[in-house]
C-alpha cells in the first residue's frame, strides 16, 4: 500500500515539474503575446492594457497558480490569436484525431507482426526470418516523414488510390473516416510493426523451446496448430506491455504525420499554435499530452505484473 | 564397430509371443554440434513385443533419451541429425517415414511421457484442451464427447473429480497430478507402444511408486507396451520384463531383471547395483558411488569405453571394443558385452 | 572431467528441434561461380545504368537497383568463400559508408564539389537537373541549381556535428549526473529519478518542438536541445552500470584509504562505465540524426538555405515530388543509409559488448 502511495506521489511531482516546466518555457517565448493578439502598430498604452489583463506583469508562480488551478476544472484558458477560441474546446476537437490515428495504427502494427513474427520464428536463423529482419531493421531505419513522403507518392498520388490532405470526422461517417485514415495510420503503423515484429519473433522463439512444444509435437499436433495455439498466447504478454507503453508514445509522436497529412490532430495544433506566438494554447496542449503520456505509462506499469499469469503463477 | 546382432539372435522376454511390437536394429543417432560429432547412440539393437516392458538404465549422457526420441521418430536425419540403422514399428521403418505420417503416428499408436510434468503442459491452456485436442485431431470426435472421453481418461488415470479438472490450469495441479494428465495424454488414443522417458524423476518418492503402479495398471488394462527410461536401476527393478543397461551409446548388457540383480556381468550393471542404497546397511556407511564420468561422445574411446573407469579393465578391454554375447550361466537370453565379466558370465 | 562435453546432463535434449526446424546452415564455400556470374552481371548492369539508360528516371532507378542486389549477392559469396561464412558483407558495407560519410563530412571544404547554399553562385547552373553520375552534378540539383552532392556532403556534416555533439554532451552531463545518482543514492537519487522522469514524460518531439520555438535555430542550441532527448537514457545508464559498480571492493577499499567522493567517483567508478555508456552512445546517435531530420523538416531545425538533409527532404513537398523526385529521393537515401549503418554497427557492437542486454 505505501509503495502504492509512493508511486502515486512520484507521479503527481512529475506532473507538477513537467506544467511548470511548460509553463517557464513558453513564457520564454519571443513574441510579445500583447502584439499577437492585438496586431502590429498598435499605442504602447493598448498593449501594456493587454499586458496587464493577461496578467503579464505578475510574478511566474503567481501566473502559473491561476493557470493551473483554472486548469484542474478543465479551463484552459483562451487563445491569444484571432479567434481566440476556447482552448478546451479546441483541444477537446483535435485529441480524438490524434487518439484515432494512434489506435488505428497500433491496430494496423498488429495485423502485421503477427503473421511476419510467427513465419519467422518457424524456422528461426532461415531464409524468411532473416529476410525479415534485414527488413524490420530497415524500416526502423526511415524518419517517420520520409516514409509518410513515400507513401503519398506511391498510393495517394501515383496509384491515386487513396486521398491525401483530407479528413473526414468520425462522426459524420464511418467508411468516409476511415477512407482518409488509411494512409496516415499505414505510416504509423510502419514503423511500429517492424519493432512489434522483432519483439513477439524473440518471444516466440524462446517459448518454441519449451517442454510443453515438444509434448505437443508428440502428441502429433501439427505446426500450425502448435504456432497458433501453444506459442501465441505465452508469447504475447510482453506484446501486450509493449502495445500499451507504445500507444502512450504515440500520442506525442503523430505530430509529423498529423503535418504531413494535415490533419486536424493535437500536434498539428501545437505547430500551428507555437509558429503564431499562441503561448497559452501551446502551455495547454503540451500538459494535456504529457498528463496523457505519464497517465498511460504509470497503468501499464502497475498492470504489467498483474497481467502475466506465468508472473502470477510464481505466487501461487 | 557393427553388432553382429540379427533378428533372430536378439532374445525375447519370453512371454507368450503376442507378436513383436517393435525391433531397434543397429541404430546409430550423430548429432552435429558446434564442437564436433557426437555419436549420442552409437549401435542399439533390440526388441519389444506387444504388451512387454523393457526398461533402460543409463546415467546422464549414456544416450538413453536420445534413443527414446530417436524411436519415436522425433529425432529424424536433418540438418542437425544423421540417423543410421531402422526402428521398425509395426513392420514400418520409423526413420524413413515422412513428417506427415509421423504426426499420424504420434499420439495415436506411440506415446510419449516427458520427465517434467510442470514444463510439459502449456500453462496457459486449460488441463482438458490439452486432452481433447489431441482426442479429436486423432479420433475425429466432436466437442461434447471428446469432452466426455476426456473426463474418462482422467478418471482413468486416478484423477478425483475428473470434470472439474478439465477446466482448470496446470498451475493449479500439485506434480503427481499433473504427471497423471501427461500420462492421459499420451494415452489418450490407446497407443500400442508408449515411451516414459524419466517418469518419476521430477517427482516425489511417495508419488514416484503411485505413477509406476498407475503404468503397469494401465499397462495391463490397455495393453500396450513400455519402454521405461531412467537412470535409477530401482525405479525399473519391479516394472520391467527386461532390463537393457546403456552406457556411452550402447547397450552393455540386457537380460531379465531377476537375472541382472542375481548376477549382473557387466561391471558397470554390477556397479550400478552396488550404488542403490539398501535399509538393511547400517546408517552413515558411504553411498558407493562411481568415480570417474562417462567418457566424451565425440571422440569415443577405442576399444570399451566403460575400462577408464573399469576396476577390472585390462589391456585388451583398452584395444577391442566388446560385442555383446549370451551369458552361459543365465542363459541366452541374458547378453552382455564384456572382455572380462565378472560372476563368470564367461570364459 | 574437463572431457566431459556438454553441460546438460544430457546432450541430446538440447539438441531436440521443436515445432521450429532450425534451418541448415548456410552451405559450405560457395563456388565461384555463385559468386563471379552475379558479380559480373551486377557490373553490366551498372554500365547499362550508366550510359545506355542514363537520365531514363525510374527504368535506370530499377536497374541500378538491381545491379546492387547481383553485386550485393555476387560480393557476399565471394567474401564467404575468402573469409569463412561469418562473413557478413552489409556489416562492412555499414562501416564503409560510415567511415565514407564522416571523412567527406570532415573534409568537405577541401573537396572540389559545387555550390551547396550561396544562390549568386548558381544563377548558370541548371535548376533541377537529375541525378548522372557522369555530369557536373552528379547527384543532381535543386530548384535554385545547388549541387545536390555537395548538399548531402554538407548536410552530413550539420547533422553529423549536431547529433555527435548531442550525444557528447548528454554523456558528459548525463554520466556525471547518473553516477552521482547511484553513488550518494537516498536523496540525490530520488531527486534525480524525478526530474528524469518529467524529462522523459514530454514526447521527445513535441519537447524538440517546444525548444525550437524559444530558442533560436543555432547549431549549439540545436545540439543542446537533443542532448535533452538523450540526457535522460544517459542518467539511467550512467547509474545502472555505477550500481553494479559501487558495491564492490575496489571502492570500499578506495574508501578506507580516505579518498574523497569525487576522487572514488572520477578515479574508480568512472573509467568502468565509460564503455557501456559509449556503446549506448552509438546507438543513440542513429535516433538523434532522426530527430534532427524530423526536426528540419518541419522548418523547425536548420535553417535553409543551409542545407540540412531533413530540410532538403522538405524542397520536395507539395507537388515538387511528383515531378522531380530525386529531391526527395536523394537526402532520403543519404538519410537512410547512414541510420541503417548506424543501427547495424551498433546492434552487432551491442550484441558483442554488452551480453546482458536483451536481444531487441
Amino acid at each position: 500500500m505505501i509503495r502504492v502511495l509512493k508511486r502515486v506521489a512520484e507521479l503527481l511531482a512529475v506532473l507538477f515539474i513537467v506544467s511548470l516546466g511548460t509553463f517557464w518555457l513558453v513564457s520564454k517565448m519571443d513574441s510579445d503575446p500583447a502584439v499577437t493578439m492585438l496586431g502590429e502598430g498598435r499605442t504602447e498604452a493598448e498593449y501594456a492594457a493587454v499586458r496587464e489583463d493577461l496578467g503579464l506583469n505578475d510574478p511566474l508562480l503567481t501566473r502559473y497558480w491561476d493557470w493551473l488551478s483554472n486548469a484542474l476544472t478543465g479551463d484552459l484558458g483562451k487563445s491569444v490569436v484571432p479567434p481566440y477560441n476556447g482552448i478546451s474546446d479546441r483541444i477537446a476537437a483535435a485529441l480524438p484525431v490524434s487518439l484515432e490515428l494512434a489506435v488505428l495504427g497500433m491496430g494496423m502494427a498488429l495485423l502485421f507482426c503477427i503473421p511476419l513474427a510467427m513465419w519467422s520464428a518457424y524456422r528461426p536463423g532461415g531464409r524468411v526470418d532473416r529476410a525479415v529482419g534485414a527488413g524490420a531493421l530497415g524500416v526502423l531505419s526511415i524518419p517517420s516523414f520520409l516514409a509518410g513522403l513515400l507513401i503519398i507518392m506511391v498510393l495517394a498520388n501515383g496509384l491515386g488510390w487513396f486521398p491525401r490532405a483530407q479528413w473526414t470526422r468520425l462522426s459524420d461517417g464511418v467508411w468516409d473516416n476511415l477512407y482518409h485514415a488509411f494512409l496516415p495510420a499505414l505510416t504509423i503503423a510502419l514503423a511500429e510493426t517492424a519493432m512489434f515484429t522483432r519483439i513477439l519473433r524473440n518471444d516466440l522463439v524462446t517459448t518454441l523451446q519449451d517442454d510443453f512444444i515438444l509434448a505437443a509435437k508428440a502428441k502429433g499436433m501439427g505446426p500450425k496448430h502448435i504456432m497458433f495455439s501453444d506459442a501465441l498466447r505465452p508469447s504475447s504478454f510482453s506484446l501486450m506491455t509493449l502495445m500499451g507503453i507504445g500507444l502512450g508514445r504515440l500520442i506525442g509522436s503523430t505530430v509529423i504525420v498529423e503535418y504531413l497529412f494535415a490533419l486536424p490532430g493535437m500536434g498539428t495544433l501545437v505547430i500551428g499554435a507555437a509558429n503564431a506566438g499562441d503561448f497559452v494554447t501551446v502551455q495547454g496542449a503540451v500538459l494535456v499530452i504529457a498528463v496523457m503520456y505519464v497517465l498511460t505509462n504509470a497503468l501499464i506499469d502497475a498492470s504489467y505484473g498483474y497481467l502475466d499469469p506465468r508472473i502470477r503463477r510464481a505466487h501461487v | 564397430m557393427t553388432s553382429n546382432q540379427t533378428l533372430e539372435t536378439v532374445p525375447d522376454s519370453g512371454r507368450p509371443d503376442r507378436g513383436q511390437l517393435l525391433a531397434v536394429e543397429d541404430v546409430r543417432t550423430t548429432i552435429h554440434t558446434a564442437r564436433g560429432d557426437l555419436k549420442a547412440v552409437d549401435g542399439v539393437s533390440f526388441t519389444l513385443d506387444r504388451g512387454e516392458t523393457i526398461g533402460i538404465v543409463g546415467e546422464s549422457g549414456s544416450g538413453k533419451s536420445v534413443l527414446g526420441r530417436t524411436i519415436m521418430g522425433l529425432h529424424t536425419t536433418g540438418p542437425t541429425t544423421t540417423i543410421s540403422g531402422r526402428v521398425m514399428f509395426d513392420g514400418r521403418d520409423v526413420q524413413s517415414l515422412g513428417v506427415k505420417e509421423l504426426r499420424s503416428l504420434w499420439g495415436a499408436r506411440i506415446g510419449m511421457v516427458f520427465q517434467d510434468p510442470m514444463t510439459a503442459l502449456n500453462p496457459v491452456k486449460k488441463i482438458g484442451t490439452h486432452l481433447t485436442e489431441t482426442l479429436r485431431k486423432h479420433q475425429g470426435l466432436g466437442r461434447q464427447p471428446a469432452r466426455e472421453r476426456a473426463a474418462e481418461l482422467l478418471d482413468l488415470v486416478g484423477i478425483p473429480d475428473p470434470r472439474r479438472r478439465l477446466d482448470q490450469y496446470p498451475h493449479e495441479m500439485s506434480g503427481g497430478m499433473r504427471q497423471r494428465v501427461v500420462i492421459a495424454m499420451a494415452l489418450a488414443n490407446e497407443p500400442a507402444l508408449l515411451i516414459a522417458d524419466e517418469p518419476t524423476t521430477a517427482l516425489d518418492v511417495t508419488v514416484q511408486r503411485q505413477i509406476l503402479d498407475l503404468l503397469g495398471t494401465l499397462q495391463d488394462e490397455l495393453g500396450m507396451a513400455i519402454i521405461l527410461i531412467s537412470h535409477n536401476l530401482g525405479v525399473v527393478a519391479g516394472r520391467a520384463d527386461r532390463v537393457a543397461v546403456m552406457y556411452a551409446g550402447r547397450i552393455v548388457e540386457t537380460t531379465d531383471a531377476r537375472s541382472l540383480f542375481a548376477g549382473a556381468h557387466h561391471p558397470y550393471s554390477e556397479a550400478l547395483l552396488r550404488a542403490i542404497p539398501r535399509l538393511q546397511e547400517p546408517p552413515h556407511v558411504r553411498l558407493a558411488a562411481i568415480d570417474g564420468a562417462p567418457p566424451n561422445m565425440i571422440t569415443p574411446p577405442i576399444g570399451c569405453r566403460f575400462a577408464p573407469r573399469c576396476a577390472y579393465a585390462q589391456d585388451d578391454c583398452r584395444q577391442v571394443l566388446p560385442e555383446l554375447r549370451p551369458s552361459s550361466e543365465s542363459g541366452p537370453r541374458h547378453l552382455f558385452a564384456c572382455h572380462h565379466p565378472v560372476n563368470r558370465g564367461d570364459a | 572431467m574437463s572431457d566431459l562435453v556438454q553441460a546438460p546432463a544430457d546432450p541430446g535434449a538440447a539438441a531436440v528441434p521443436t515445432v521450429a526446424e532450425p534451418a541448415a546452415p548456410p552451405t559450405g564455400t560457395p563456388s565461384l561461380l555463385r559468386g563471379l556470374l552475379p558479380l559480373v552481371a551486377g557490373v553490366v548492369a551498372l554500365v547499362v545504368t550508366l550510359v545506355p539508360l542514363r537520365g531514363q528516371g525510374w527504368t535506370t532507378a530499377a536497374v541500378f537497383l538491381l545491379s546492387v542486389v547481383l553485386l550485393h549477392l555476387g560480393g557476399s559469396a565471394l567474401g564467404r568463400r575468402r573469409w569463412g561464412k561469418d562473413f557478413d558483407l552489409t556489416t562492412w558495407l555499414c562501416a564503409v559508408w560510415l567511415a565514407v560519410i564522416v571523412l567527406a563530412a570532415i573534409l568537405a571544404p577541401l573537396l572540389p564539389l559545387g555550390e551547396e547554399q550561396d544562390l549568386s553562385q548558381t544563377l548558370d547552373e541548371p535548376v533541377m537537373a537529375r541525378p548522372d553520375p557522369l555530369t557536373n552534378h552528379p547527384l543532381g540539383t535543386n530548384n535554385f541549381g545547388l549541387d545536390l552532392l555537395a548538399r548531402v556532403i554538407y548536410g552530413a556534416r550539420a547533422s553529423l556535428v549536431v547529433s555527435i555533439g548531442a550525444v557528447l554532451i548528454a554523456l558528459v552531463v548525463g554520466g556525471a549526473i547518473g553516477i552521482a545518482a547511484g553513488y550518494f543514492r537516498k536523496l540525490t537519487d530520488a531527486t534525480v529519478s524525478i526530474l528524469t522522469n518529467s524529462l522523459l514524460a514530454i514526447p521527445p518531439l513535441i519537447l524538440l518542438i517546444a525548444l525550437a520555438t524559444v530558442l533560436d535555430p543555432t547549431l549549439p542550441n540545436i545540439a543542446f536541445a537533443l542532448s535533452l532527448m538523450a540526457l535522460p537514457s544517459m542518467v539511467r545508464m550512467a547509474r545502472a552500470s555505477t550500481l553494479t559498480f559501487v558495491q564492490r571492493e575496489f571502492v570500499l577499499a578506495g574508501k578506507a584509504m580516505g579518498a574523497t567522493h569525487l576522487r572514488l567517483m572520477v578515479r574508480e567508478l568512472l573509467p568502468n562505465v565509460l564503455l557501456p555508456l559509449l556503446s549506448y552512445g552509438m546507438i543513440i546517435v542513429s535516433v538523434l540524426i532522426v530527430a534532427e531530420s524530423s526536426l528540419s523538416f518541419l522548418g523547425l531545425g536548420i535553417q535553409a538555405p543551409e542545407p540540412s538533409w531533413g530540410n532538403m527532404i522538405a524542397e520536395g513537398e507539395g507537388n515538387t515530388f511528383e515531378e522531380h523526385p530525386h529531391i526527395v529521393l536523394v537526402p532520403g537515401a543519404a538519410v537512410f543509409l547512414t541510420v541503417f549503418a548506424f543501427n547495424m554497427l551498433g546492434e552487432k557492437a551491442r550484441k558483442r559488448f554488452d551480453p546482458r542486454q536483451a536481444k531487441i
